[in-house]
């Protein structure tokens, strides 16, 4: 019988909610370490009992811990990041040069073709990989090495590499995405790079067009067209048809272009999903009123989803990590709160019903459909 | 025998209920006991102190018979009291928040 697992990561543990295919009757599982900061939960697209979790905390460093029983039962394993050869700098906030210093593990990216290969995209920015299930993780430093490395910055929350896309189609085509640094592709398994950002526009740069320094929070695909990437900027969601060689903007009528989270339909490749946000320095949504934002058409002309979400008095954030579907006949669409809620639509929108009301802050929400 | 007092949340890690007990070579210091911590629970590797530098993590603190033993050198031989085992050896999690 078909079902979902929603892994979610939360500031004071990770959860685990379960159901059937009808998606309106949910077992919650945890606190999974408790007390801890879970970045991300992600699980493997090869091995869906296969799950990995990125623990951490101010006081006792990073964790990456495993599950090989869909979350029932975990175990720790490699949790040793050094970036590779020399260090170097990067740009602190006051512009001087700053030394790299792995901070924790943001994003946790399954392989799609290998059980045991996973990767890492760590604060300060930088990308690991591990072949052996997570045991020891290696540098791809190539990324790092790029020539812009050291005009990096940090955003406000640190300088971290949050989104890692592999592509289904193109053998050895991954992205990245660092804040606040831009997006960046690879067309060899992750040894070189080089910056995709042409078309991105930050007036908060001296330069608006350079080609690095832009904050981009996510970037998304759908499987079945991977060349046709969305991105929620800082400011400005932001489509590319060309596998990230130019991008347009395709805000058109959203109340406001201020975001973290995009995502697919997993059926509809132009259907696709943002949460607004005020502003950069309000970081609830506009009016008090939590809305999903829906475009059928790629970009530009936005729907409003409002039914079974707060409509009055809701100053939430939904950040990056926090949405994500499912591939059900009927597209489920997931996002968490700051608040702790977690909402589910279990028909692509249209309807919304929270999952749990309480958790501690959610700082990411993953989806397995399970067959 | 050198009793080792761990957080909470490194006794979760290390799957142990209490004070951890060592045997550690003469003479011991802060930096031969972690040797020991982590020999004996891998998973307390990078916890306490970073992997490579070996420096302690900013927010973990060790203290022994009421000193704060934080900023002695690693390589100090501890009290006769902790090496005897009638003083624990405490691995603090600092207090930090509001």
């Amino acid at each position: 019988m078909s079902g979902v697992r929603v892994l979610v990561g939360t500031k004071k543990g990770a959860f685990i909610l379960t159901s059937d295919a009808k998606r309106e009757h949910w077992n919650v599982s945890g606190p999974h370490f408790a007390g801890w900061e879970i970045y991300h939960v992600k699980g493997s697209p090869v091995d869906p009992n296969r799950i990995y979790t990125s623990q951490s905390s101010g006081w006792f460093g990073q964790l990456i811990q495993q599950s090989n029983d869909g979350g029932k039962s975990w175990e720790p394993v490699g949790n040793e990041f050094v970036y590779d050869g020399i260090t170097g700098t990067h740009q602190w906030y006051d512009g001087t040069p700053h030394p790299w210093e792995f901070k924790r593990v943001w994003h946790i990216e399954p392989s799609l073709t290998e059980a045991d290969t996973v990767y890492a995209g760590v604060e300060d920015a930088a990308l690991f990989r591990s072949t052996d299930g997570g045991k020891s993780w290696k540098e791809l430093s190539g990324l790092r090495g790029h020539g812009s490395g050291p005009h990096w910055a940090p955003g406000a929350g640190g300088m971290c590499l949050h989104t890692v896309v592999l592509d289904p189609i193109t053998r050895g085509r991954m992205y990245v995405a660092i804040s606040a640094a831009g997006t960046f592709r690879s067309d060899d398994d992750g040894q070189s790079w080089r910056a995709v950002n042409k078309g991105l526009h930050s007036e908060t740069m001296p330069d608006p067009d350079a080609e690095v320094g832009h904050c981009v929070h996510r970037i998304a695909l759908h499987p079945s067209r991977p060349n046709v990437l969305f991105m929620q900027k800082h400011w400005d969601v932001m489509r590319s048809d060309d596998a990230g060689e130019s991008w347009r903007e395709i805000s058109g009528n959203l109340p406001c272009d201020f975001g973290f989270p995009i995502d697919v339909h997993a059926h509809e490749p132009e259907t696709i999903y943002v949460v607004p946000i005020k502003s950069d320095s309000e970081h609830y949504p506009p009016e008090g009123k939590l809305r999903v934002y829906r475009s059928r058409t790629g970009g530009n002309e936005w729907e409003a989803l409002t039914k079974g979400l707060p409509q009055k008095d809701c100053y939430v954030n939904v950040l990056r990590e926090a949405m994500a579907v499912d591939s059900l006949d009927s597209c489920g669409i997931y996002f968490g709160t700051t608040g702790g809620q977690v909402y589910c639509s279990p028909d692509a929108g249209d309807n919304w019903a929270p999952i749990v009301r309480d958790l501690p802050s959610v700082m990411s929400v993953e989806v397995q459909t399970l067959r | 025998m050198i009793r080792v007092a761990l957080p909470a949340h490194l006794r979760h890690l290390a799957k142990v209920g209490g004070e951890v007990e060592l045997e550690v070579p003469d003479p011991a210091t802060v930096g031969s006991v972690l040797d020991a911590l982590e020999a004996k629970f891998p998973v307390l590797r990078g916890t306490i102190r970073d992997h490579v530098t070996k420096s302690r993590r900013p927010f973990i603190r060790f203290f022994a018979c009421e000193q704060d033993l934080s900023h002695d050198p690693v390589d100090a031989p501890l009290d006769v009291a902790v090496t005897s085992g009638r003083e624990p050896f405490l691995v603090i999690g600092a207090i930090a928040g509001g």
